[in-house]
């Protein structure tokens, strides 16, 4: 049900008087609202200049807020292309006609999914620190890359699963008349026709990655908030360092998904699988309901 | 003809992969290819706080603080420039892990001497002795715990420092946890929170940072004595020339020097019956 | 083995992830309500409120959580002073479910509305034919549809709020995840242990919400 028009009537003049109403009501609210949060924060003394002035200037920057985007950027770059390669192997797991196989890579990807990503953060930083197997510099990162991939890794499986399987089964079957193999079939015909089906759900879950690297603050990962934090230290202006740590991931994030709607309309039209789209739309479109 | 785009995706991701392994290393500290256990000789690896102001504090590129100034007198005194120096964060939790997989040298973290942790790791030092102190505002009326029933304090997530409060001192004391001290410091300048507590120097290091100027001051009531001493391998031959390193520098006023630098314009005397500690005979 | 068991006289894990489990009822219940009414917004005739809406889930969504948890403390209560209760850790509990509502409500919104996606446009038209307006239609006619069409993925927003009643840690709640690092900090030598038995804690409680909403979308879904 797309077209909501068929909800209501275009409005006539008395509806659209009651609607200027509501907006004005609704508008002076939000003004209210606003006033008081400006008010309020001035009298605690969060608007000052010196509280804002070091966003303004270039070792700000140069020395938290940039190498902080860098190292969140670079965690979740390197968890995106590893979940996807996670995914890949126990989405196909899944599918294996092999009981063991499939049996494995379901209880892998169960317990994958079930298990908090800051759990799985405190534990694999905590755990790779007593074991003694690579840099200290490098123990947070790795942590962080690792803990989002396990997680990460789960849910895509379970997308390339999804989408496989909302392929029409004449493609299968088209496989098998040539003469593929199960294994064939699902990596030269099935998976990569799912992953286009995929990929605006993908790109939804590069968001999720992006905004749970923020959680690498927690084990001393020097990702955005960290540094933000850090700035706060410093300059006394904690709560004005985060908001423009929280408005850099807003605007990262957003840009992210619209580019997974947008591919989303775009591919609607293109994938093999639409022949079964409407069915499948639940499954295909996570995107707007992954909570992370 | 669908191989062909599956097959460059694969590619792609395991490019990627490759050269992120590539660079992950690469670019933090000067130590580069140490790995592990071997230390390169023409360096020392040191463990310290970053997110401390007044004793360890990454400033963006440099450290700053009480800690990283006797750690770079130490190692001036064993023969190491600043240059090779290579800083390591150690957070409390991975302290002893550190050490005993031999990933630093020497550590100079707020780190208290204490039977339990001997038992893992050697101690130099102690170098300074702190106690477990409150940071109140400027004009708050609190002279010690007992005044906190009925008060809200505030420590990081675990901190045995709150916890002694509540059990020994003020038991209706509310407490709340926060990720770090910065959040606590924020909430106090906001007013809804009475009183910070931690070793008293950290406090004196956070009220000293530019930003706090002259809101808050640390009691002065100190109740736990914390002896800071230098975090060694154990068995490590290190630690009779750090002791002596650390009676030079405070021979020759330098130990003095750097606390003065470091905590300047804080209401804040450390124990001066304790301080400038002797550090202790090494085991 | 002692000394594992010995950890669970001196620590109270049970207790801990009672809180995760009363964080994730409370805060769904909120998000529940919040996020039926964003939905109501974005689906609304008038642009002010789709306009909310949008904005409403697009900043909400694309914030990390520990963000909006971090704001609850250190801006509604350090400076707004906003108290929602005079039991001082209760406020913090409370604020904790306030900022989990906040956060999962966008995902509630997006859940709602696909799930109106599956609504097809007869029943609508159906509806206007016998003379609803808009509200009445959509109480009547859309939303029970909806809702049956979006169990599926309302389910996984509430396994995942589950999880990430862990991030309330930061916000001076005492749950599991704090609790995990600080058993983990005193006995680092069971560090493997300690954590599968928390791991295993969530596995059991997000398995059966899992199985649950997967029946329930079966058994409620619309047959046309």
């Amino acid at each position: 049900m797309s077209a909501q028009q068929v909800l209501f009537d275009a409005p006539g003049p008395k509806a659209k008087r009651n609607i200027l109403i509501g907006n004005i009501a609704g508008a002076i609210f939000v003004i209210g609202l606003l006033t008081w949060l400006v008010i309020t924060l001035a009298e605690r003394g969060q608007l000052e200049p010196a509280k804002w002035t070091p966003f303004l200037e270039v070792r700000t920057w140069q020395f938290f807020f940039l190498p902080g985007l860098w190292d969140t950027l670079r965690a979740a770059g390197v968890a995106i292309v590893t979940s996807v390669v996670l995914g890949l192997i126990l989405g196909i797991g899944r599918l294996s006609h092999f009981l063991p196989i499939r049996w494995l890579a379901g209880v892998i990807v169960e317990f994958l999914r079930a298990v908090p990503v800051l759990l799985m953060m405190i534990f694999l930083w905590l755990a790779i620190g007593a074991a003694s197997i690579m840099r200290p510099q490098d123990i947070p990162f790795i942590a962080v890359v690792t803990a989002l991939t396990l997680y990460n890794g789960s849910v895509i499986a379970e997308l390339v699963r999804s989408g496989v399987e909302g392929l029409p089964k004449g493609q299968r079957e088209a496989a098998m008349a040539i003469g593929m193999t199960r294994g064939q079939s699902l990596r030269s015909v099935e998976v990569p026709q799912a992953l286009t089906a995929m990929l605006p759900a993908l790109v939804s879950q590069f968001v999720v990655i992006l905004k749970d690297s923020a959680l690498g603050y927690i084990i001393t990962y020097t990702e955005l908030l960290q540094n933000a934090r850090r700035l706060g230290v410093g300059e006394g202006n904690l709560l004005q360092a985060l908001l423009i740590a929280a408005v850099i991931f807003i605007i990262i994030n957003f840009a992210l998904s619209s580019l997974a709607n947008r591919l989303s309309k775009l591919l609607s039209f293109r994938t093999a699988g639409r022949a079964k789209r409407d069915k499948d739309q639940k499954v295909l479109l996570p995107d707007a309901t992954n909570a992370g | 003809m669908r191989t062909t785009r599956y097959g460059a995706l694969a590619m792609a991701a395991a490019a990627a992969l490759t050269l992120s392994a590539c660079g992950g290393g690469g670019g933090e500290g000067e130590g580069g290819g140490a790995e592990g256990g071997e230390a390169a000789a023409d360096s020392i690896r040191i463990g310290i706080k970053f997110d401390q102001p007044g004793l360890g504090f990454d400033e963006g590129g440099s450290y700053s603080g009480f800690d990283v100034d006797v750690a770079k007198y130490v190692a001036g005194e064993l023969g190491y420039t600043e240059d090779q120096i290579e800083w390591v964060e150690a957070p409390s939790a991975n302290r002893e892990n550190l050490l005993s997989n031999e990933q630093v040298d020497m550590i100079f973290a707020t780190y208290s001497i204490t039977d339990t942790r001997k038992e893992t790791v050697d101690f130099a030092g102690p170098y300074f002795v702190a106690g477990q102190d409150l940071l109140v505002p400027t004009d708050s009326d609190i002279t010690g715990p007992e005044d906190l029933n009925g008060r809200n304090l505030c420590s990081v997530t675990g901190s045995t420092s709150a916890q002694r409060v509540k059990d020994e001192f003020a038991e209706d004391v509310n407490l709340i946890e926060q990720p770090g001290y910065a959040e606590c410091v924020s909430l106090m300048g906001g007013g809804q929170i009475d009183a910070v507590t931690t070793d008293d120097i950290i406090l004196a290091g956070l009220a000293a940072q530019e930003a706090n100027q002259g809101q808050f001051k640390v009691v002065g009531n100190p109740f736990s004595e914390e002896n800071y001493g230098v975090g060694l391998t154990k068995g490590s031959e290190l630690c009779s020339d750090i002791n002596a390193a650390i009676e030079k520098m405070i021979e020759d006023g330098a130990w003095e020097e750097a606390l003065a630098a470091n905590l300047e314009g804080v209401d804040y005397e450390p124990n001066a019956e304790l301080n400038p500690p002797t550090p202790a005979e090494c085991a | 083995m002692d000394g594992f068991l010995s950890l669970f006289e001196q620590y109270d894990v049970a207790g801990a992830f009672w809180i995760n489990i009363q964080l994730t009822f409370w805060a769904a219940i909120w998000s529940l309500l919040l996020g039926t009414l964003l939905a109501l917004f974005r689906i609304s005739p008038i642009a002010s409120l789709q306009w909310f809406g949008a904005t409403y889930v697009n900043i909400f969504r694309n914030t990390p959580l520990t963000i909006i948890i971090a704001f609850g403390v250190l801006a509604l209560f350090g400076q707004l002073f906003v108290s929602l209760s005079e039991d001082f850790n209760l406020n913090f509990f409370r604020l904790a479910i306030l900022g989990l509502s906040l956060y999962h409500a966008a995902f509630v919104c997006e859940a709602i509305r696909s799930g109106v996606n599956t609504v097809p446009l007869g029943q609508a038209e159906a509806a206007r034919a016998i003379g609803l307006s808009f509200l009445p239609a959509a109480r009547l006619i859309i939303l029970p549809q909806a809702f049956r069409g979006a169990i599926a993925p309302l389910g996984n927003v509430l396994i995942a709020l589950t999880k990430n009643s862990t991030v309330a840690a930061a916000g001076s709640v005492a749950e599991s995840a704090g609790l995990m690092k600080t058993m983990i900090e005193f006995r680092s030598d069971m560090v493997i242990p300690i954590f599968f038995t928390f791991a295993l804690g969530f596995v059991i409680i997000v398995i059966p919400i899992g199985l649950l909403t997967t029946w329930a979308s079966k058994k409620l879904a619309v047959a046309r």
